[in-house]
């Protein structure tokens, strides 16, 4: 079949780097890869493509990129599947939300950075056990799906939040995080949790769910994070901003069935907050201003009772 | 075409605007909106809920959908969030019929049951599969010719997509696309139309959360878009609401205004623009509307 790519270039040895699109186009069998492809032009068209490739079976995870403007390993992305209707060229780019070292090539060592920073490994306590620690199946067949992953970067290049704060350890790390802190060989709660309840750690996720989409091994790494605010909640730390928005959210549902808007940001930042509740006072006022105002009062929902009645249920299941 | 409407807590609260628009532009499509089955209805818990407990957001739609079923009508919402975290609930609620039966234990105190057969849709794709493209096209007074309008997805009624029937709906993929050339007017198309708002940090992390509207609202811009669409209240309190500070904290002015998806179709359909509540965003839409020679 026909090919066509369109692959974002950059040589930063040059004296004035400006990134460009090179469309390359040649003859490959329908059951080719995108990386089938970029090897082909690198091995027979153009030798100074630089791109990143191992094992070209989706276990190595060195060959995300973006794929018609999203992450994608190339080794798992069919040419005839990546080919827009309209026959246009498939745009290849490098991963996102990373520096570009040449072409299709980024630095990783940020990546690895956050990684090692959320103490990939476990932390038992207490003295040597006699024998082996048996762990559950049932528990490590949970931990199988975050286990799965294979560190390729692709939820990092297409995470919302890192686009707009490098500083956000972002969804392979945190979802690593959670893969030792749910382990029951690990002891070391207190501490991980504590230390991504910072800036930069599980509640600066927006849940855009971009990484859930893009990851190619089905880690969902936002379900992790969720569930590492659940595990942070329980643990006690819940003076967070976020941890106490989403206890005052479940509050204003259980009471009156529906978001209370007026009130949610008062009960988030604390009554006695001055300083963020002072902050609120003109985005109020504009509000007043528009006519957009949420009501003070809302009519009685007829479910009332029985919306409180599940939610009581639950608070004694826990 | 008539609804079970489930018109999700925001158009009730911080933009009543869209609740305004939609009552109107419903009317003229000739769509039927039930509201009173779902007065009992709880919020969906906005993916919030779920961090905490996914099983009691679980249960709160279950219940939802057991009194759309009650009704014997279809499911409609208005918002993207609620659209995306109902699709995701019934995922899982139709996934697995074990679950699905202990959770009905829980709904059989009130004596509902989910029988797993709602399908709740936003009125966007309601426009699309039911109403019609072209039905829209024909029922167009006032096609709005040289109005350039970005799309913004947001979040939730693009991801995660297979919980969103795009497999069986792919028409759902570019659907404000095809609304905005329904009706007359000239789609600006930008890379951020399906990221986030930013309204799920403002409170947590507003600087971030600021940064989202700027570049958002920047990029659609400096394309040449007049205004922006938007399916969703969330994304609307986030980019009309916090636009001002947004721009602000870039030190620019941007002064874009967003449109709720119904206020777009309204003004096609000839509906007063005062009437869809287009005087009350925080971004003025007064320049916009004399521009479509459209007085508020």
């Amino acid at each position: 079949m026909e090919v066509k790519l369109s692959v974002k270039r950059l040589n930063p040895d040059t004296d004035r780097p400006v990134a460009f699109y090179q469309e390359y186009q040649f003859e490959l069998d329908e059951s080719a890869t995108v990386l089938d492809g970029l090897i082909k032009v690198r091995e027979e068209i153009d030798g100074t493509l630089a791109l990143r490739c191992s094992c070209r079976s989706a276990i190595c995870g060195s060959c995300a990129m973006r794929i018609n403007g999203r992450a994608a390993l190339a080794c798992k992305t069919k040419i005839v599947d990546a080919t827009p209707a309209n026959g246009a060229p498939i745009l290849v780019e490098p991963a996102g939300n990373a520096e570009v070292i040449k072409d299709l090539v980024v630095d990783f060592q940020p990546f690895w950075d956050k990684v090692r920073a959320v103490k990939p490994w476990l932390q038992p306590e207490g003295p040597e056990p006699e024998r082996e620690y048996v762990v559950s199946n049932e528990s490590m067949l949970h931990l199988a799906g975050v286990m799965s992953c294979i560190m390729c970067g692709a939820c990092v290049s297409d995470c919302t939040v890192l686009e707009v704060d490098e500083n956000f350890l972002g969804p392979a790390a945190l979802a690593k995080a959670y893969r030792f802190a749910a382990d029951p060989r690990d002891d070391a709660d207190a501490s991980r949790l504590g230390a991504l309840n910072e800036y930069g750690g599980m509640w600066d996720c927006t849940r855009c769910m971009q990484c859930v989409e893009v990851c190619p091994k089905d880690v969902d790494p936002m379900s992790r994070i969720m569930a590492l605010r659940d595990k942070a909640m329980e643990a006690g730390y819940t003076k967070t901003y976020g941890a106490r928005h989403a206890e005052a959210f479940a509050g204003s549902v259980k009471r009156t069935g529906r978001i209370d808007e007026l009130r949610l940001p008062i009960w988030t930042f604390g009554i006695f907050n001055i300083k963020e509740l002072l902050k609120l006072v003109p985005v109020g006022i504009r509000a007043q201003l528009a006519g957009k105002r949420p009501p003070l009062f809302h009519k009685k929902n007829p479910g009332q009772s029985n919306i409180r009645r599940i939610f009581e249920r639950f608070d004694k299941k826990r | 075409m008539k609804y079970a409407f489930y018109p999700g807590c925001v158009s009730r609260g911080a933009c009543p605007e869209l609740y305004a628009a939609t009552i109107e532009v419903c009317l003229k499509l000739g769509i039927e909106l039930d509201a009173e089955s779902m007065a009992g209805a709880s919020c969906t818990g906005s993916g919030v809920l779920q961090e905490k407990n996914q099983r009691l957001g679980d249960t709160l739609n279950a219940r939802n959908f057991a009194l759309a079923e009650r009704s014997g009508l279809p499911l409609m919402t208005i918002c993207s969030t609620c659209q995306g975290v109902m699709s995701q609930a019934n995922k899982r609620l139709l996934d697995d019929e074990d679950y699905l039966a202990e959770i009905n234990v829980d709904l059989a105190e009130e004596g509902l049951e989910y029988k797993g057969t709602a399908d709740p849709k936003h009125l966007l794709w309601v426009l699309i599969e039911e109403v019609g493209i072209d039905t829209l096209k024909s029922m167009v007074v006032r096609p709005l010719e040289g109005f350039r309008v970005a799309p913004f997805y947001g979040c939730y009624i693009v991801r995660p997509s297979a919980a969103l029937g795009f497999d069986e709906h792919p028409e759902r993929q570019d659907s404000l696309e095809q609304v905005i050339e329904a009706v007359g007017a000239e789609v600006v198309d930008f890379p951020g139309k399906t990221l986030c708002c930013g309204f799920p940090i403002m409170t947590i992390n507003e600087a971030n959360s600021n940064k989202m509207v700027a570049n958002h609202t920047l990029d659609a811009k400096g394309l040449g878009a007049a205004a922006m669409v938007t399916p969703c209240p969330l994304c609307h309190l986030s980019l009309d609401g916090r636009q001002p500070d947004a721009a602000a904290a870039r030190k620019t002015s941007i002064d874009l205004p967003i449109l709720h998806l119904p206020q777009l179709i309204g003004l096609a359909l000839g509906i007063d623009p005062k009437a869809m509540r287009l005087n009350k965003h925080i971004v003025s839409t007064k320049l916009l509307l004399s521009e479509l020679a459209l007085a508020p």
